[in-house]
C-alpha cells in the first residue's frame, strides 16, 4: 500500500464537489490523477481527503463556438490529441499534447489536471500562455473567469483558492494566415521538458503580424517572451527575424538545477525559439 | 482505521465485489485481492509500464489508478489475453517468435500497450518509427526492444517485418 490513508469522495454534481472541497480540510482535487497519484504513491504529498472529479460528465468534453474551442477541465489528453476539432482549429494545442507523456497516462490525464499542477516541464501550460487561454473557475462563492497569466502563482502553485475548481479551458481558433510551432527539448522521448517552446504567428505579405512567444522551462511557470514580440511584429518573414529571436530569446534569465544548469536551459531557448519560428513561419506562409 | 469501499469490478470474464481501501491502487488490488499476479509492478509511480492493463479498452497504469476509480468498470489484464483453451493471442505469439521478452517482466504490459495500437490502429500502416514511440512507455531491461518492435509490426502491419527482413539479407 504506497500512499498514505485518505478519505475518499465521489461528488455527483459540480456543486456537491464545491460544498465538498468548502467542509473538508486538507482535500485535494482528483482529475486524471497522472500526477498527483505517483506523489502520494511517493508520499511527496498526503492529503486526508481526495475528491475524485470522475463522475462529473459535465466537465468532459470540447465545444466549438465562432472564434474559439471551449474544453472541459476533465477532457482527457487522449481526447484532446484525437479531436478533429482540435487538429484543425486550434493545431498548436494538437502539437502540444503529442508531447504529453505515453498514450497510457494521456488516455487518464486531463487539461484542467496538467494546467493546475502545473509543472514547470509540462506542456499544456505553455500552449496556453502562447495561446492566451481564458479560463473559467468555480468555488462557494459562485463562478469567475481568468486568464492564463493570471493563473500561475509559483512553483506547482495557481492563484485558485484551495475551493476552487477549474472547469472549462477556453482557447481561440488559429487566425488566418496564421502558422504555429511547437518544439521541446527532453532526455528521453514523452519525458517532461527540459525546455519546451510555442509560437504563434501570422504572415501576411512577408510581414509579421501578431505573434506569440512561450517558453516553459526556464522559470516555475511558462513565460511569454513579450520583449521578443514587440521587436519582432511587423518585421520581414524572413532568416534575420529569426536571428533577432533567437538573439533576444538566448538572453531570458532561467532558473537551472543540476541536471540542467542556467546556462544550459538559457542556451535551449535560443535554439528552440530559432526552430520554432522557423518553422512557424513556413506554416505561416502555407496557411 | 482504513478507510474501505465498496466496489464492483469487472476483469476479464469475471465480477469481483471487495471491500477495499481507498489508498489500495488497481494493481495492488488485481494482485494481492484477486490474485492476478500478471500484472507485474515495477516503478509504482507511472514511469515504466510494467502495470498496464485495459480499462474500459483503454491502456492505463494499474499503479496510478485507484482500485476505488475502477467501480464499475471493465479491466482486462494478461489474464484475459489469451483463449479459453490456452491459445495465445496473435500478439503473444508474435512477442514469442521474434524473441521479444527474456525475463519477461515487462511483457504483460507490452501485450496489453500493443493490444490498444492494434485495436486503435487497425488498417493503418504503422511504421518503426511511431511503433517505437507509442511503446516508449513501456520499459524492458533484457531485449534491447528489437525483438519487441518486430512483435509489434508483424501483428500491426505484417508487410513491415517481411521488408525490413528482406533488406537486411
Amino acid at each position: 500500500m504506497k500512499p498514505a490513508p485518505f478519505e475518499y469522495h465521489l461528488p455527483s454534481s459540480l456543486g456537491d464537489a464545491v460544498k465538498l472541497l468548502d467542509t473538508l480540510d486538507d482535500a485535494r482535487i482528483l482529475a486524471g490523477g497522472q500526477s498527483l497519484i505517483p506523489m502520494m504513491n511517493l508520499r511527496v504529498v498526503t492529503p486526508s481527503h481526495l475528491v475524485d472529479l470522475g463522475q462529473l460528465s459535465e466537465l468532459c468534453g470540447i465545444n466549438e463556438t465562432a472564434s474559439s474551442l471551449r474544453i472541459g477541465a476533465m477532457t482527457t489528453q487522449r481526447q484532446l490529441e484525437r479531436s478533429e476539432l482540435v487538429r484543425t482549429c486550434c493545431p498548436l494545442l494538437a502539437a502540444a499534447v503529442e508531447h504529453v507523456g505515453h498514450q497510457q497516462t494521456r488516455n487518464r490525464g486531463t487539461i484542467g489536471g496538467s494546467l493546475c499542477h502545473l509543472d514547470p516541464g509540462a506542456e499544456l501550460p505553455v500552449a496556453a500562455a502562447a495561446l492566451d487561454a481564458k479560463l473559467k473557475v468555480v468555488g462557494i462563492n459562485g463562478p469567475r473567469a481568468l486568464r492564463f497569466e493570471e493563473f500561475p502563482d509559483g512553483y506547482l502553485t495557481t492563484s485558485l483558492d484551495p475551493g476552487e475548481i477549474l472547469t472549462e479551458i477556453e482557447v481561440r481558433k488559429a487566425f488566418p494566415h496564421e502558422g504555429h510551432a511547437f518544439i521541446e527539448f527532453n532526455q528521453r522521448n514523452a519525458d517532461f521538458a527540459v525546455v519546451s517552446v510555442a509560437i504563434l504567428v501570422t504572415v501576411v505579405d512577408e510581414r509579421i503580424g501578431q505573434i506569440r512567444i512561450a517558453v516553459g522551462g526556464v522559470s516555475y511557470a511558462p513565460i511569454r517572451l513579450i520583449e521578443a514580440e514587440a521587436a519582432l511584429a511587423g518585421n520581414s518573414a524572413d532568416d534575420q527575424t529569426v536571428d533577432t529571436a533567437e538573439e533576444i530569446a538566448s538572453a531570458v534569465p532561467c532558473q537551472g538545477d543540476e541536471v540542467s544548469p542556467a546556462e544550459f536551459r538559457q542556451h535551449l531557448c535560443g535554439v528552440l525559439v530559432r526552430r520554432a519560428l522557423k518553422q512557424a513561419i513556413e506554416r505561416a506562409k502555407a496557411a | 482505521m482504513p478507510e474501505l469501499y465498496p466496489i464492483k469490478v469487472q476483469v476479464n470474464d469475471n465480477i469481483y465485489e471487495r471491500l477495499v481501501e481507498t489508498r489500495m491502487h488497481l494493481a495492488d488490488f488485481l494482485r494481492h485481492e484477486i490474485n492476478l499476479t500478471g500484472t507485474h509492478i515495477g516503478c509504482e509511480h507511472g514511469v515504466c509500464g510494467a502495470c498496464t492493463v485495459l480499462v474500459d479498452g483503454a491502456s492505463v497504469r494499474s499503479c496510478l489508478m485507484l482500485a476505488v476509480q475502477a467501480n464499475g468498470r471493465s479491466v482486462t489484464t494478461v489474464e484475459g489475453v489469451a483463449a479459453a483453451d490456452g491459445k495465445l493471442d496473435p500478439v503473444q505469439s508474435a512477442l514469442s517468435k521474434h524473441h521479444g521478452l527474456q525475463c519477461g517482466y515487462c511483457t504483460p504490459g507490452i501485450i496489453m500497450t500493443i493490444l490498444e495500437m492494434q485495436r486503435d490502429g487497425g488498417g493503418c500502416r504503422w511504421t518503426e518509427v511511431e511503433v517505437r514511440k507509442a511503446l516508449s512507455g513501456n520499459l524492458c531491461r533484457c531485449t534491447g526492444y528489437q525483438g519487441i518492435v518486430d512483435a509489434a509490426l508483424e501483428v500491426l502491419t505484417p508487410a513491415a517485418v517481411t521488408n525490413r527482413k528482406s533488406m537486411r539479407t
